[in-house]
This record gives C-alpha cells, structure tokens and sequence, in this order.
C-alpha cells in the first residue's frame, strides 16, 4: 500500500461532505470533506504501489476545473484512471446536491 | 409472463441487489427516520490492513443505522460485501456487536427496539485472524441475549451470501430473510471442494452450489423463514412483517432435539440429491408452522 498526498489552491468555500464509493476490487472510496484554508488537500492510499504520476495527472486534470476548499481522502482499491475520475466527480455532485 | 414477451414485474422492480451496504440499511426504514452511527467521517477503521498492505475503508465495510420501522425503535447493520468480501474484523464485529448491546439495552429500559442484520460476508476477516473469530462469538452471545427481547432478523440477499463462522450467527436469528440470488452455508462450495475433492463437491457447478446453499433450497427446507424477490418493498415489507410478528416462541436453533433427530435420520453413506432431501425437510418442515 501507498500513501501520496497533493495540495492544490482553492477559492470556493464548500458546506457540505460527500462520501462515495467502496473500497472494492477496481473501486475506490471517497471521503470529501470543506476544508478551512483556501487549499484542497489530497490524501491517497492504494493497494496498487508505483502509481504516483498517474495519479498526479488525474488530480491536475481535475482541479484544473475545480476550485472547491476541500480536502479528500481516498481509499483505493486499484481502480482505473477513469474509475477514479467519476468517484471524484460524484464526490463533487453530491457535495452540491 | 405478459404477452409483451417480459416479465413487466421484473423489468419495473427496484433491485436490493444493486444497492450497496448504506442503500440497503436506509431502505429497510419508515421514510426519513435513519441516522447512520459511526459513520466513514468518523474513520473508525481496521488498524489491521495497513500494516499487511491492503488499503482499509473508512467504516470497515460495516454500516450502523438507527431509526424506526412500523413505528418501532430498530437497529440495522449491513455489511457491504464488496469491501474485503463482507468479512468480519475487530472494528466491523465490534460495531455489530455493540449496536445490538445498545438495542438490548434500550429493550431493558422499556422502549423495544428490533435489529436487523445484513449479512453478505464470508465470514472471518484472514488478516485479522483471532480478532475475527473473537468478533463473532462476541456477536452470537448478544444475538442470544438480545432475541429473548426482541426479535434479531438475519437478511442476506446476495450475491456474496452468507458463509463460515456468520453462518452460525445467522443460525442465532429469530428469523432469516433470503432471496433467490443469496446463499447461505457454513463452508463455502470451494471450500468444500478443496478439503474433500470434486467428487464431493463441484464448485464450478453453479445449478448444484445454488440446489444446496440457495435461498430457494433454505426456505424450502425450513432453515430460513421467508424467501423474497430481488425487489426492495418486497425485501423491506418482509422485515416490518417480522418486526410486528415479535419474538418466535421457539428459535429455530433451540430446537436441538428436532435438528438432532432429523440429522441422525439422514443417512450419510450415500450421496443425496438437493430435490430428495428438499422432499424429506420439507415434509418435516410442517412441525416447524409452530414457530
């Protein structure tokens, strides 16, 4: 298991915390949560090791397009780029519901 | 079968199947009234899985909920099967075991409260070894204290089942509740297979695994109360059924002498198919209307 960490600026206060996913064979958990600062922290820890460049480029495409105050913990099961892509996109969604 | 060439029921039902552990629990209630404890913002997670590399989930795989069904106090914990196979582990047992304690709890100070337990799981947690098997036999001693108050329904809906050490607890309930799509059996077809050979048991054959762990087999044999279909106001109107109908008179594992006998009529020497010994339970299973 490896455990990577991002941060990211943020503007957007957030109200609400969102929890999706399980922690299943090619799935992933998230755990969304506002944050007080204006950053976005996120906290990784996946079964597959060796991974981290993938998942910098996933999260840069995502907060490329989001500005929430927030910070993440995800629980990962080996889950697929695109995989981890929608569980954060839900995250967001249901955050905003 | 409508002449439309579907089954209309089956097309406009509404899975349990395809909810996860939190989706189940929130539909077994009256609308509105669940709250989650210790939910996956609380972290109580297993310390055990780091340490052996495999990434834990923030409510190891165990969702407790309050809340009322037909206007009654009732606690429901799911195990979400897709999390390490629904295993039990130090936390996830002690979250069972606790929530049915407080329900006991409740029971003894006057307001009577129901539990609900949702078991896909394989049963003992490898990675966390003894504290599993701990975790459920301190979960059957307070499903036996919590049923003389109030009754302790086991429902397993699949596609995990229900298999090993939770099979026992799940004998414990007051009632089971079980779809055709579930399973439940102490050792699991593989299982079997391994320690006694394919002539034993042919774990590849889905129709046999099915004719003896099967839902439909279970209830047609006596060993689980009510067989649903994969259909959520089905699943949730058999628990409120249940909940009303209150404590059995006799659990079904109190009845030893009956079990007992039934066992020792079997002979063992030969191999039975699922439908004969379906025929003979089954005709047995008229003394069990007295539950």
């Amino acid at each position: 298991m490896e455990q990577i960490e991002f941060n990211y600026p943020a503007k957007r206060k957030l109200h609400k915390r969102a929890h999706v996913g399980v922690v299943g064979s090619g799935d992933l958990e998230v755990l969304l949560e506002p944050a007080e600062d204006e950053v976005a922290h996120v906290f990784i820890r996946t079964s597959v090791d060796g991974f981290r460049d993938t998942w910098k480029a996933v999260l840069d495409r995502f907060f490329a397009n989001y500005d929430g105050a927030v910070r993440i913990q995800i629980n990962d099961a080996g889950a697929t780029p695109g995989n981890v892509q929608l569980r954060l996109e839900q995250a967001v969604e249901v955050s905003e519901r | 079968m409508s002449n439309k060439g579907y089954n209309a029921n089956f097309i406009n039902r509404q899975s349990f199947i395809e909810l996860d552990a939190r989706e189940r629990a929130t539909a077994l209630f009256d609308a509105g009234t669940s709250r989650e404890l210790l939910g996956p913002f609380d972290r109580v997670e297993s310390p055990w899985l780091p340490m052996q590399g495999v990434t834990p989930q923030a409510d190891d795989g165990c969702v407790v909920m309050k809340g009322k069904i037909t206007g009654q106090a009732a606690v429901v914990v799911a195990l979400e099967g897709a999390f390490q196979g629904g295993s039990m582990g130090e936390v996830s047992g002690e979250k069972m075991t606790a929530a049915l304690d407080l329900a006991c709890a409740d029971n003894e100070k006057g307001i009577p409260t129901s539990a609900v337990i949702l078991l896909e799981t394989g049963g003992v947690r490898l990675q966390e070894a003894n504290l599993g098997l701990a975790a459920i036999a301190e979960l059957m001693a307070s499903i036996l204290v919590l049923r003389k108050h109030a009754p302790v329904i086991c429902l397993t809906a699949g596609t995990v089942g229900c298999f090993g050490g939770m099979s026992l607890a799940a004998g414990l309930a007051s009632y089971i509740v079980m779809t055709r799509e579930a399973r439940l059996g102490m050792n699991g077809p593989e299982v079997i297979e391994q320690e006694n050979g394919v002539e034993e048991f042919d774990s590849s054959d889905r129709a046999l695994i099915w004719a003896i762990h099967g839902g439909d087999q279970r209830y047609a044999t006596g060993l689980a109360d009510a067989l649903v279909d994969d259909d959520t106001p089905q699943v949730a109107d058999a628990i409120r059924r249940f909940v009303s109908k209150g404590v059995p008179p006799v659990h079904r594992s109190s009845q030893v002498a009956l079990y007992r006998n039934r066992i020792e009529a079997l002979d063992s020497s030969r191999q039975w198919d699922p439908k004969e010994f379906r025929a003979l339970w089954a005709t047995n299973g008229s003394n069990e209307e007295k539950r």
